[in-house]
């Protein structure tokens, strides 16, 4: 380390003084000097410009044929193979008449356009003769309309104009009902049997094995005009484990029939469908944003995002050997809403 | 139709129409026998089972166990059936390479009549799912329909395994794989046994016609291809994401650099 506990900062010679660092004051390098380009200069490649211009509008009217072309006389039949090439020639067609028009009139301008470089000077911003003149009119608008004056028109004014927007309300209100207690319930009752998505053919318990997984919908549902609506709410995963495993809290013993659980497939989270089902691990994942629920825990979340178990469906079976639910859900499904509480 | 009348004096027509009456057989077999019983055996003799046996004390009891009947690193095997034996030794899931979350796919390790043998063995211990027969895996039959198959797919399979059978991720490191280039057998087996981690889906959930119709659905996109030309492993917004991001990024940085710059 040097010694630096002698002298002063002023004789050091390291330490920067006033007017030591001061540069010469920086001049404006002005615009480069002009450079003609080839199409200046040459007539042939000025020519050749106006051909690549022409030529690339050509391209664009081309792109829209190809477009027609595939709109009009692709055929559509039932194979994937007619779709496609519609697609592709759709897809380029549009992407050429775009392009085409595009870059030809960039390379119009930067070859043929003139290149002479301009430089406008700001002008003087707001005068304050200006700022006055435009207080003064507003003032004088405000005088002539009488309106401070004339206190009958300027309340009736503002209650019509607080009253035109009311019905705003009322229109709003007509784009549906108010959804009430629907996200509260499913159609799944007592006695509602369940029966596979698609076919909606019931489910036998013996039908459900071990390391089974039935997709569920309720019974009646596809006779339902607006069925995805109940759909959306009532879809059940249905899986068998072995009894041992599952351990049921108190007041559900009855709700699963001899390792035969039924919970909602409507993640907590965002309503995705949990249905990825590991048979071995006993895991439930949601695909949108990885929430887990284990099964033997009654499908508590043992990762991700939900903070709230699947709720389960109390099932049983009936007289004919077919599952039936034996309740609605116990609370409603899917993901948080304001008034769920 | 017409296509079908065109090919009537192809010197293969006699054995379509012999599959096609193996085919007509074996459906009404199915639909007389109840849903949940095992499926007619492949015929297997008893030096098969014998042969099998020794393979299996060889290769596999190890980790299953002496009889097969289980150990804390595999386990039991009584009552998986010969399908499952079939299924994953046949594409080389098992023996299994090394511990991890689950079995990989591998070139299988054994003959197709060794696996047989083996199958023969384990079926012997126990009643399970039997390897499914021709007549149940071809998808060229009348009744068969390809568009059922895929409203099926999406309602039971496509969770995992992507709507367009690409395959996607589990938990801890598991995964469905895609199904393109799987054998209808394979296929097949997998649905009834459920390996690893997959839920069983037996002849009660899905019939073995809808199983067919699934199998016919996995053929044809597997056939047809992506609607939309080049489909990035249609894997979604990730690797279009990437794509678009790295390729689309890249042409506006293009032109925003030829916009820009002097014509010569």
């Amino acid at each position: 380390m040097a010694d630096r506990s002698h002298g002063s900062p002023e004789h050091s010679g390291t330490v920067a003084k006033p007017g030591q660092g001061e540069v010469q004051k920086f001049q404006d390098p002005g615009l480069p000097p002009h450079r003609p380009r080839l199409a200046d200069v040459d007539p042939r490649a000025e020519k050749r410009a106006e051909r690549q211009v022409g030529m690339l509008f050509t391209v664009s009217i081309l792109g829209t044929l190809i477009f027609f072309f595939g709109y009009f006389f692709i055929p559509l039949d039932e194979t994937i193979a007619t779709l496609r090439l519609q697609n592709l020639l759709l897809g380029l067609g549009t992407a050429f008449a775009m392009l085409g028009i595009g870059v030809g009139i960039v390379h119009w301008a930067k070859t043929l356009m003139p290149d002479h470089e301009v430089s406008e000077d700001r002008h003087v911003l707001r005068s304050e003769a200006d700022r006055v003149d435009a207080e003064k009119i507003v003032g004088d608008i405000l005088e002539e309309t009488g309106i401070k004056r004339r206190p009958l028109i300027r309340n009736t004014l503002l209650g019509a104009g607080v009253l035109a927007v009311l019905p705003a309300i009322a229109i709003f209100r007509d784009l549906g009902p108010l959804p009430g207690d629907v996200l509260k319930h499913t159609m799944w009752d007592e006695g509602v049997r369940l029966t596979r998505d698609p076919s909606g053919t019931p489910i036998r318990a013996s039908d459900v094995t071990i390391g089974s997984a039935f997709h569920v919908i309720p019974d009646g549902l596809n006779d339902l005009e607006h069925k995805l609506e109940e759909k959306a709410k009532a879809v059940v995963l249905l899986m068998r484990l072995n009894p041992e495993s599952l351990a049921p809290s108190p007041g559900r013993e009855d709700w699963g029939y001899e390792g035969i659980v039924a919970y909602s497939k409507i993640c907590t989270h965002v309503g995705c469908p949990v249905a990825l089902y590991e048979q071995q691990t006993h895991h439930l994942l949601c695909p949108c944003h990885q929430s887990t629920f284990d099964l033997t825990q009654e499908c508590k979340v043992i990762f991700g995002p939900a903070v709230r178990p699947l709720p389960q469906l109390p099932i049983s079976v009936d007289d004919e050997g077919y599952l039936v639910a034996t309740s609605d859900f116990q609370e409603p499904v899917g993901p948080s809403f304001w008034e769920r509480g | 139709m017409k296509a079908l009348s065109q090919r009537r004096r192809h010197p293969l027509a006699a054995i379509a129409l012999l599959l096609m009456g193996l085919l007509v057989t074996g459906g009404i077999y199915a639909v007389a026998s109840t849903a949940n019983e095992a499926q007619a055996q492949t015929a297997v003799s008893a030096s098969d089972v014998e042969e099998g046996e020794k393979l299996f004390v060889a290769n596999c009891a190890t980790c299953h166990g002496m009889g097969a009947s289980g150990t804390e690193d595999g386990p039991s095997l009584v009552g998986v059936g010969a399908a499952s034996v079939d299924f994953q030794v046949g594409t080389g899931r098992m023996p299994l390479q090394m511990q991890g979350p689950q079995a990989q796919v591998k070139p299988p390790q054994f003959t197709d009549e060794q696996t047989r043998q083996m199958a023969a063995y384990v079926a012997s211990l126990g009643a399970g799912p039997a390897i499914p027969g021709e007549e149940v895996l071809d998808t060229t039959g009348e009744g068969v329909d390809p568009a059922n198959g895929g409203e099926l797919f999406r309602v039971n399979c496509a969770m995992c395994h992507n709507a367009a059978a690409a395959g996607g991720a589990l938990t801890r490191g598991k995964f469905a794989p895609g199904l393109e280039g799987v054998s209808a057998k394979h296929t097949y087996e997998a649905m009834v046994t459920g390996p690893q981690n997959m839920p069983v889906f037996n002849d009660a959930n899905i019939t073995p016609e809808e199983k067919q119709d699934i199998i016919a659905f996995l053929e044809v996109i597997d056939e047809q291809g992506s609607p939309g030309g080049a489909d990035l492993g249609a894997l979604g917004p990730v690797s279009e994401g990437l794509f678009i991001w790295v390729a689309g990024l890249g042409v506006i940085i293009a032109f925003t650099v030829w916009l820009t710059s002097r014509s010569s």
